[in-house]
């Protein structure tokens, strides 16, 4: 990707393009295409197909063109909640995971020793299975023996009911999502920021730029690349969110917290409605793809890449 | 001689001030950002009569160790966790092998169209797991499947984070030996295993750390794949086990304290490989 790497790789092009690599390069990549072509290529397909049936799965399949996308859109009231509750989800989300996530790196990669040290702790929930987290937080959200408003109580705070209450169980299912995974931004911004040349710093320094300044002129502008990554590979990752909702809500109360990511399950494998399920499921990737495009033609605006 | 020092001296008094600061309040958000975890264990130790006894304690008035115990026996985690090693065992060793031969034709190999084809694996990261699940679903059964540990783990073994991720170290070996290797008649795969593979072991055990992880803590697949409960995986298991004693919290928190220990054992372990790897996938972005 980086041009070095180009360069290195050109010292071998001039003697093997003329040995012609194609078929070896098909054998090497064979076990890798054909796994693509069973697991990937074939199901995707095989969803948009499902998304054009009435498949309820007692009942063999019935060719319904696009009706289960205008049931969706018109007939569903659900489907209208499920896609505004994924949005505000991904965005609330990926927002506050990439702010704190560059925060603790800008301000861990500025102290010295114990850093280190941190930054594992700040990591260990990522590791930990979802699951498992979201019963721990299940448990502190609980209303009356609850950390949570325990730690309220302290303040003067009399906490709602979290999960029992449609306008705070979105807001705890954000919380406890960032709090699980923003150190994987974390360590990918502290990877950004220590690839900086020190030399910027010390002729901003010299110059007598203040941190404000060094961070907004320097950090910011030359971690821009590195940022454009994490935020495309969380925004992509956000919509998927399963595991975490489903244990901690399933969606409730009501469809407060019903996002696109459970609603496709729920409709496939508890309602048993396989050709609603797989047109949720388009609908999903359509959204992913719109918004990583959109991340892509946007980043001309504000990512910086060095010329040489 | 005295007045020019002041400044100076106010000048380290600051810099000593604002250092630990710093600290105090690193230590201070650490400690709580860790209390889910604290008072995770504290729960699990709590005496059946005590976990819902107002005001709160961290701890309970003894120390209930055989909550662990009733846990334990009270659902056959021992099996979900032997289903969890082998899946995601068989599941990494399929990755790295795959993966391992499809970067080396993305790095090493030269034909038309290769890094447009690679452009399109990377873009198969888009794809939502919720997108091939009913059709995944519908082959396994087709193919008499369900339940089983193929159905589980071949749908995963093929992706193209791996092959990103080895090619991006793949890289970073020299050309000049594999085209000295070939010079002397090599094949290209004793060049992939015996120079290329060998030079990247960092690499190799860093996809080993993602995607023994990916297998171990993933949720979804199995959930749907594995109705019998001889099959089910650690997350599954703990998952219903909250469905039957989701109410039992002293309970709920050892189960959950027992997923803590491989997150602590493979972080001990391979801290190094994590570290590099999110940097590699970070950096390789630009």
């Amino acid at each position: 990707m980086s041009i070095i790497n180009d360069l290195r790789s050109n010292g071998i092009r001039a003697t093997s393009r003329r040995r012609g690599d194609a078929g070896i390069a098909f054998l090497f990549l064979l076990p890798n295409l054909s796994g693509f072509l069973v697991f990937l290529f074939l199901p995707i397909l095989a969803t948009l197909g499902l998304s054009l049936f009435n498949w309820p799965i007692i009942h063999p399949p019935k060719f319904i063109g696009l009706a289960n996308f205008r049931q969706m859109f018109t007939a569903d009231p659900a489907f209208g909640h499920v896609v505004v509750n994924t949005l505000v989800f991904v965005l609330a989300y990926v927002s506050v995971n990439v702010v704190i996530a560059l925060a603790f790196a800008a301000w861990l990669t500025s102290i010295g020793p114990g850093s280190t040290l941190f930054r594992s702790l700040l990591y260990l929930p990522v590791l930990v299975t979802p699951v498992a987290v979201a019963m721990v937080w299940q448990w502190i959200y609980a209303p009356r023996f609850g950390l949570m408003n325990w730690a309220l109580s302290l303040v003067g705070i009399n906490g709602p009911n979290w999960l029992g209450s449609t306008d705070w169980a979105m807001p705890a299912l954000v919380l406890m999502c960032v709090w699980q995974l923003f150190a994987q931004n974390m360590f990918i911004f502290v990877a950004g920021i220590q690839a900086v040349p020190a030399t910027y710093y010390e002729a901003a320094t010299i110059d007598g730029a203040g941190a404000a300044r060094r961070f907004f002129h320097i950090t910011l502008p030359m971690l821009s690349p590195v940022l454009f990554f994490g935020i495309t590979m969380t925004l992509i990752t956000s919509f998927q969110t399963f595991d975490q909702v489903f244990v901690l809500t399933l969606g409730g109360p009501g469809d407060a917290t019903s996002i696109m990511g459970l609603y496709v399950y729920s409709n496939a494998f508890r309602f048993f409605r396989m050709g609603y399920g797989a047109s949720v499921a388009v609908v999903l990737f359509a959204l992913v793809m719109f918004v990583t495009l959109l991340q892509f033609w946007g980043q001309r605006k504000w990512v910086y890449y060095e010329s040489t | 001689m005295r007045a020019p020092d002041r400044p100076r001296q106010r000048a380290r008094v600051a810099i000593v001030a604002r250092t630990t600061t710093s600290y105090v309040l690193l230590i201070f958000l650490c400690a709580l950002f860790l209390m889910p975890f604290i008072w995770m264990l504290g729960t699990s130790l709590k005496p059946d009569s005590e976990v819902t006894r107002v005001p709160l304690t961290l701890l309970g008035s003894r120390i209930e160790w055989k909550n662990y115990e009733r846990m334990w026996n009270t659902f056959p985690f021992g099996r979900t966790i032997i289903n969890g090693l082998i899946v995601a065992t068989l599941g990494t060793l399929l990755c790295l092998a795959s993966s391992g031969l499809a970067a080396y034709a993305f790095s090493k190999l030269h034909f038309r169209g290769r890094d447009r084809l690679f452009l399109l694996y990377l873009a198969t990261l888009m794809i939502p797991q919720q997108a091939l699940v009913i059709p995944l679903f519908l082959l396994m059964n087709a193919l008499k499947w369900v339940n089983t540990y193929q159905a589980m783990i071949l749908p995963w073994a093929f992706n193209a984070f791996g092959t990103f991720m080895l090619r991006q170290f793949f890289m970073s070996v020299p050309g000049e030996f594999s085209e000295a290797a070939l010079m002397e008649g090599a094949g290209h795969f004793s060049i992939l295993a015996r120079i290329v593979a060998p030079l990247a072991t960092a690499g190799f055990a860093t996809l080993t750390v993602f995607t023994f992880i990916m297998y171990w803590n993933n949720f979804l697949w199995p959930m749907i794949i594995a109705s019998r409960p001889e099959m089910f995986t650690f997350p599954v298991g703990l998952g219903v086990f909250q469905g039957q004693f989701g109410t039992v919290w002293n309970l709920m928190m050892a189960g959950a304290a027992l997923s803590v220990v491989p997150a602590i054992l493979i972080y001990a372990l391979s801290q190094r490989y994590i570290v590099g790897g999110l940097t590699i996938s970070g950096l390789g972005g630009r």
